[in-house]
């Protein structure tokens, strides 16, 4: 069997003053979806972070994050990028922030993408590019291509903006996605389209998923295994069905119970 | 109702602003290749008030003043530019570099910048001009644009530290974009408006401070003319003549003035999310 694409093993992540995250241990197989839950200020996006090597420089990281077999932790910047470039690649909560307010969306999607066709070798002239970054609009189900392209993100929805936050980490075609809360800004209709969106690619294009979310309900229908974080600590670990029928930690039963009165108050509802 | 008022307002002010600086650069360039008079000819009689011949008067060598006044604005223009182009192309370096730096570095680089910042630009612009040991257009530029430097700098460094803390920074960086390619593509475009509007203040305080040079004997040498030496030359005979110090006077006045509304008009321009808002 192959190795894991992920392993973070007793992971710690400290200021000079607090420990933040403590002693973090888990992995993701290839093609495997793995949730990251817990509540605001537990260190999740932290962890996500110190996977993408791009943790601030008040923070500190001890342990080990291995991707694609190769360390993160300590690792010179130029290693670092060419791993973000093409091993992982992240959506981020606020899909307006997210992308630069100077430059039309299509252009944004073409950075990455040419870089990856020279990467490549292969032809990474204008018309090439443009064909490449269609097809990525397409993929991400975004309307009207040849319009949005030159349009800049404050001209278009806030799910348009995310799916071109979505084609942009697509653009390296990485085989490990992180999304860090990447519906908690958008309305509910929007939160399901790209729920479903995010399924769809990852499972189509055989990539990794490391979901990460306050919301049991959400990561309940992306993630086959999941772990829920508390106060930078790791309180329960395993496959989803089984957290969800029988939590054996406290915080995790009463993540469920919330959960559940929440769903009940949504059926409630005409 | 009151927003179109306040549209109308500004559209207005953009308007005046650009025919102040308009037609002060109109006359500038034209300096090039026609002035009423020569600029050293004495012909006139000396302190003429504004009449048909000599529009704005006559000095008290009985040289034309509105003469003076086109080469003048030629000058002003030059070395406004000038000093603006040389204090930006250090201070956005030196200012990117210090958002880019070791914490240490960017803590001594932010200190200079506000030490030289609290020199009053004319006093290390008067420093270059003694340094190089002569006065002359070029030296005038070189010190201005040296004054103006750490100003610019020091804006440069704030905006870039905004910008280097937002999202989409984190988002380029992900997808294995390089810091120069980030610099060049993501850094500068979004700095640029607010830095646009900073440079065009500071080519007013440039515009200012080469009068002041100029005014003290710094500043370009005859037979260059120069709004500042205008002034100081019109000094002894403010009373019998007033006319050879309003004239510049003004002149200075519209070009600040000028440049400083259309700097003002530049900040709304500039700004794509609210120019369709
Ligand atoms: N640059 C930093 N320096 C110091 N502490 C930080 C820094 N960034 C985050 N923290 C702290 O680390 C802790 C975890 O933050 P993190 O952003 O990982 O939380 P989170 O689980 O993603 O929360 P949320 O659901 O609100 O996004 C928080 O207590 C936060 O205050
Ligand atoms: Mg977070």
């Amino acid at each position: 069997m192959m190795a894991d694409l992920l392993t973070v093993d007793a992971l710690t992540l400290a200021t000079a003053e607090t420990v933040l995250v403590e002693d973090l241990s888990f992995s993701i197989g290839r093609g495997e979806r793995f949730g990251l839950i817990g509540e605001s200020g537990s260190g999740k996006s932290l962890t996500s972070l110190a996977v993408l090597g791009l943790l601030p420089p008040a923070i500190r990281a001890t342990g080990q994050v291995t991707l694609d077999g190769q360390a993160i932790v300590g690792a010179p910047e130029r290693k670092l990028r060419g791993l973000r470039g093409s091993v992982v690649a992240s959506v981020f909560q606020e899909p307006l922030t997210a992308l630069d307010p100077l430059m039309p969306l299509g252009r944004q999607i073409a950075l990455p993408v040419r870089r990856r066709l020279r990467r490549e070798g292969r032809d990474s002239t204008r018309t090439a590019v443009r064909r490449e970054v269609h097809a990525l609009m397409d993929q991400v189900r975004l309307p009207d291509p040849q319009r949005l392209y030159d349009a800049y993100p404050h001209e278009v929805s806030g799910g348009q903006r995310q799916r071109v936050a979505i084609a942009m980490a697509l653009a390296c075609q990485p085989r490990l996605l992180i999304a860090d809360e990447p519906t908690t800004a958008l309305d509910v209709t929007t939160q399901v389209e790209i729920i479903r969106l995010i399924n769809t690619l990852v499972e189509e294009l055989d990539i990794a998923l490391l979901f990460i979310s306050h919301d049991l309900a959400v990561v309940g229908q992306m993630a086959e295994r999941v772990m829920v974080m508390r106060n930078g600590r790791a309180v329960e670990t395993g496959a989803m069905q089984q957290v969800l029928t029988r939590p054996r930690d406290a915080y995790t039963r009463a993540l469920v119970t919330a959960a559940r009165r929440f769903d009940h108050a949504l059926e409630g509802q005409p | 109702m009151s927003r179109s008022n306040a549209r109308t307002g500004k559209t207005l002010t953009l308007w005046l602003s650009l025919v102040l600086v308009g037609a002060i650069t109109l006359a500038g360039v034209v300096s090039f290749v026609w002035t009423p008079f020569a600029l050293s000819d004495m012909a006139g009689g000396r302190l003429e008030a504004p009449n048909a011949t000599h529009w704005a008067g006559t000095d008290r060598l009985g040289r034309d003043v509105f003469t003076q006044l086109m080469i003048g604005a030629r000058i002003a223009l030059i070395v406004g530019a000038g000093a603006v182009a040389i204090g930006a192309v250090i201070g956005v370096i030196t200012g990117i570099l210090a958002a880019f730096a070791t914490r240490f570095l960017d803590d001594a680089l932010a200190a200079f910048f506000d030490i030289l910042i609290a020199f009053p630009t004319l006093l290390v612009a008067m420093l270059v001009v003694a340094a190089r040991e002569e006065s002359s257009l070029s030296t005038a530029i070189l010190a201005l644009g040296i004054g103006l430097s750490p100003i610019v700098g020091r804006i440069t460094r704030i905006l870039t530290k905004q910008v280097l803390s937002q999202d989409y920074i984190t988002a380029a960086r992900v997808c294995g974009t390089s810091w120069p390619v980030i610099v060049i593509w993501h850094i500068l475009p979004n700095i640029a408006p607010f830095l646009a509007v900073n440079l065009a203040l500071q080519f007013g305080l440039a515009v200012m401070a080469e009068a002041s040079l100029s005014y003290l004997g710094l500043g370009a040498p005859p037979p260059n003319a120069s709004w500042g030496r205008m002034l100081q030359e019109a000094q002894g005979t403010v009373y019998s003549a007033p006319w050879g110090a309003i004239f510049p006077g003004l002149a200075l006045f519209a070009l600040v003035i000028g440049i400083n509304l259309l700097a003002d008009g530049l900040r709304d321009r500039f700004d794509p999310s609210r120019r369709s808002a």
